[in-house]
């Protein structure tokens, strides 16, 4: 079981208050991802429900009991760190076998375990190096075989993959969702890439300053953004928010268009505009286009196909069912 | 650095070098050498002394039928060992607390603590004297080794402080989510990754208290002299025994200069405080 409810819960470290009274609640089971801009306040979240931070109020209740004053060796909680973490002097199986001795679990037991963990994570031919001799990939593999041991009732993850490379990120990203699949744990990561965010929660928690912005699915968050900081940080090229005469038109303060709801043309369309930069992935071409009248170039995605160059004349359109439109508080008009 | 270093200037770097290494070695090798003459050959000209005089070891057993060596040996023993062992109890505990929960005031009081070595120690010779002459701790090993301890502990909290601080956080918090007590954190995690640097902490430490001969000489008269004071006693009224006050220098700096010369790669560590990776 693995079900955490922040009721309250209030940071403060001396008089800044990082994170404001909050209330949130995961399920058994659900991956939760906290993403954010850096300083959000995400990380001191996760640290709080391990418990490697102290509340300032409130309470965190683990399976519906109070755990607000436990430490975190009481939690049953694991994490994952940023920088792995491992023990620098054990091997790789001392490593994973340090939480079971903790607990003081039988021996066979430990090794049956360490063998399991070992097989799941590919690491078994290395289990008698030191961490030192491994990649970074592998390091972060002893890491969540070091968590996945204790059986835990939920996982934390901090910023668990930012330490690897771009290729090895999107394998591990795969691996900790099968894994999430497989075991069918609670799991809490911490992120501040939107991409790891969408690919792999259940429900993402999108917070400012310590603020909860919205709660919701991926796709959630992607339709309907509740305001205009989570319509801008959700979603890859960011939203193009239009300000002034153009959203005026739409009875708004702010409207907002993503580069994939406009379509693009050579001869017709609502918006005209030149070619600035573009960026061709091969299966689509991203224009940065300046329109006249407009106090920022749009992002606008095409297919790759499309034969435009810098200083063209472009016409866009946006679809009007998918333009998000936003009062003067920067809050969501349906 | 990938800069080019001409095969001359390698060449000067190592004279240079290896000059500076005998000038600074040259006086230890001149005491064993005199150590090892008569005391007539011992006062003659430096090239006759090396050349022109014969070898003898009776310097060693005339200090040795003077004064009890063994009996000095065991007292630098029991002090230099002693005050390492007790700094480290308090240094310990001191410098985990500053490296890992810091308070507003840690810098300053380091800062403070290593203020303290500056003071120059005539200058509360007077006091700690009569506080030891009332507290009867005058020539007694115990008071000597508290004083010594004294002396090193800002240097010992220091040397840990900047290595306990080179050990990430995230590893210590890494144990605690792994259910260990501050007790396991300590012996499982922390002390094995500290190993390093205490090792080198202890050895300097060490060196520091066998060769400390201010409050050793002031502080002892007969029953807890160690070895400095068994050097000094041989500068004494009666004249310059130049080769008997070289064997007894060499008997006192031997044990040292083996250890150190073991322990090197560690001392070079210690010595700079971590700072060379």
């Amino acid at each position: 079981m693995g079900r955490i409810q922040l009721k309250q819960v209030k940071k403060a470290f001396g008089d800044v208050e990082v994170i404001p009274p909050l209330d949130l609640e995961i399920n058994d089971g659900e991956f939760v991802v906290f993403v954010g801009p850096s300083g959000c306040g995400k990380s001191t979240l996760l640290r709080l429900i391990a418990g490697l931070e102290d509340t300032t109020s409130g309470s965190i209740e683990i399976d519906g009991e109070d755990a607000t004053g436990l430490p975190p060796a009481k939690r049953g909680l694991a994490m994952v760190f940023q920088s792995y973490a491992l023990y620098p002097h054990m091997s790789v199986r001392k490593n994973i076998a340090f939480p079971m001795r903790m607990a003081k679990v039988p021996q066979e037991e430990q090794e049956k375990r360490i063998a399991q963990a070992a097989e799941a994570l590919n690491l078994t031919d290395y289990l008698d190096r030191r961490p030192g001799q491994l990649s970074g990939g592998q390091r972060q593999r002893v890491a969540i075989g070091r968590a996945i041991v204790r059986e835990p009732a939920a996982f934390l993850f901090d910023e668990p993959l930012s330490n690897l490379d771009a290729a090895l990120r999107v394998g591990m990203r795969l691996e900790i969702s099968e894994l999430h699949k497989r075991l069918k744990t609670t799991m809490i990561y911490v992120t501040h890439d939107q991409v790891e965010a969408m690919t792999m929660a259940d429900k993402i928690v999108v917070l400012q300053a310590g603020v909860i912005e919205q709660v919701g699915s991926p796709l959630e968050l992607y339709r309907t953004p509740r305001n205009k900081f989570v319509a801008g940080f959700i979603g890859s090229p960011k939203m193009n928010l239009i300000e002034g005469a153009e959203a005026a038109k739409h009875n708004a303060h702010t409207i907002g268009a993503r580069p994939e709801h406009i379509s693009v043309s050579g001869d017709t369309g609502t918006w005209k505009g030149t070619v600035g930069v573009s960026e061709h992935l091969g299966s689509d071409t991203f224009f940065h286009v300046n329109v006249e009248g407009f106090a920022e170039p749009l992002t606008v995605r095409a297919g790759g196909d499309v034969d435009l160059h810098y200083g063209d004349t472009i016409y866009l359109t946006p679809d009007p069912a998918l333009i998000h439109k936003f009062d003067g508080n920067g809050l969501r008009i349906e | 650095m990938a800069r080019a270093v001409s095969k001359n200037r390698k060449t000067l770097n190592t004279v240079i070098a290896g000059t500076l290494g005998f000038l600074m070695f040259f006086p230890i090798v001149w005491i064993v050498v005199v150590s090892l003459k008569t005391e007539e050959d011992a006062i003659r000209a430096p090239l006759e002394i090396l050349f022109s005089s014969g070898w003898t070891l009776e310097s060693f057993g005339a200090v040795q039928a003077r004064s009890d060596y063994f009996k000095h040996f065991s007292n630098s023993v029991i002090i230099s060992l002693g005050s390492t062992f007790l700094g480290l109890l308090i240094a310990i505990p001191a410098a985990w607390a500053m490296a890992f929960v810091p308070a507003k005031r840690t810098k300053d009081v380091l800062m403070w603590m290593l203020s303290t070595k500056m003071l120059p120690p005539v200058g509360v010779l007077i006091p700690i004297y009569l506080i030891f002459r009332d507290t009867g701790l005058l020539d007694s090993r115990l008071g000597l080794t508290f004083v010594l301890m004294m002396i090193n502990l800002p240097i010992i909290i220091w040397m840990l402080y900047t290595y306990f601080r080179e050990i990430p956080g995230e590893i210590l918090e890494a144990a605690r989510m792994d259910g260990a007590s501050l007790r396991d954190e300590v012996i499982y995690v922390l002390t094995p990754m500290a190993i390093p640097g205490m090792a080198s902490t202890i050895l300097l430490n060490i060196i520091l208290s066998w060769n400390e001969a201010f409050w050793t000489l002031n502080l002892t008269a007969a029953k807890a002299a160690p070895l400095t004071a068994f050097i000094a006693s041989f500068s004494s009224p009666e004249g310059l025994f130049y080769a008997k006050l070289s064997a007894a220098s060499v008997m006192a700096i031997a044990p040292i200069l083996i250890m150190g010369w073991f322990s090197q790669k560690q001392l070079v560590r210690g010595l700079t405080f971590g700072a060379v990776k």
